[in-house]
């Protein structure tokens, strides 16, 4: 499923990469640890998590994610969304909690 | 196919802003060169987690990459530190990260294992007070 189509059914804030919601998402990933993140999710995922830092960008880039969706209410920050923009990495927002967008996620997935 | 590579990378202790960036440089160089993606998903872990070892603990470190047709050699020196009980430091779930570290999500205690799970060969000397040597060998399948 395009990510494009996820974002508009889940009432995801785009926050950057709106060019690149045409992707097709594999599944979801939640995790709030950079390592577990790094060993246990796969290519095409949609990582659901609570930092905002610029380091999740580097995670999402090595592990070919679909895109990040930041979760209840929390914004990126300034040099996150800055490198997310140079590495092609989509940022969204919600406020939903990421027990809320898994299952959401689950369901339009199945 | 034939590959061949080498590089080395300095990394800065300490700075968290450009973390990942030397693993990133070295997936897409990888990439570039064709090699197999369940290959680079195992190059990209060893390389993050070594880089972000060097970037928690270390005054500085080293990866140096090197790419035959047969296999891939990773080796990482810092000057850190060291590791006291080695033993420990490659069971999940141990770490010494200090709370700043464990709130931006990383210290988990899953760095060094996460290695090992995609080394193929795996080797890690440390002396106390002068830094670790880390040597991961991942092997390219032809087939």
């Amino acid at each position: 499923m395009k990510l494009s189509h996820i974002a508009k059914e889940l009432k995801f804030k785009i926050k950057c990469g709106e060019e690149l919601l045409e992707r097709d998402v594999s599944g979801g990933y939640v995790g709030d640890l950079l390592s577990d993140v790094m060993a246990n999710s796969k290519k095409g995922n949609l990582w659901i998590t609570r930092q905002t830092h610029q380091n999740i960008v580097a995670v999402a880039s090595l592990k070919d994610l679909a895109g990040i969706v930041l979760v209840q209410g929390k914004e990126p920050d300034a040099d996150a969304l800055e490198k997310a923009s140079i590495e092609g990495i989509p940022i969204l927002v919600t406020e939903l909690s990421s027990f809320d967008v898994a299952g959401k996620l689950y369901i339009l997935l199945s | 196919m034939s590959f061949n590579y080498e590089q080395s990378f300095t990394i800065q202790g300490g700075n968290f802003t450009d973390a990942g960036e030397v693993s990133v440089f070295i997936k897409k160089t990888l990439q570039k060169m064709g090699i197999p993606s369940e290959i680079l998903r195992r190059v990209a872990i060893a390389t993050y987690e070594s880089e972000i070892n060097i970037i928690s603990y270390a005054k500085a470190g080293v990866i140096y990459i090197r790419v035959t047709p047969e296999n891939i050699i990773i080796n990482i020196d810092d000057e850190g530190p060291g590791i006291e009980n080695i033993e420990l430091a490659m069971r999940a779930g141990y770490s010494t990260a200090d709370e700043k570290i464990r709130e931006m999500g990383f210290g988990a205690g899953m760095g060094i294992p996460n290695i090992i799970n995609c080394s193929d060969d795996f080797t890690l000397t440390s002396e106390v007070s002068k830094g670790t040597h880390l040597k991961i060998i991942i092997n390219i399948s032809t087939n």
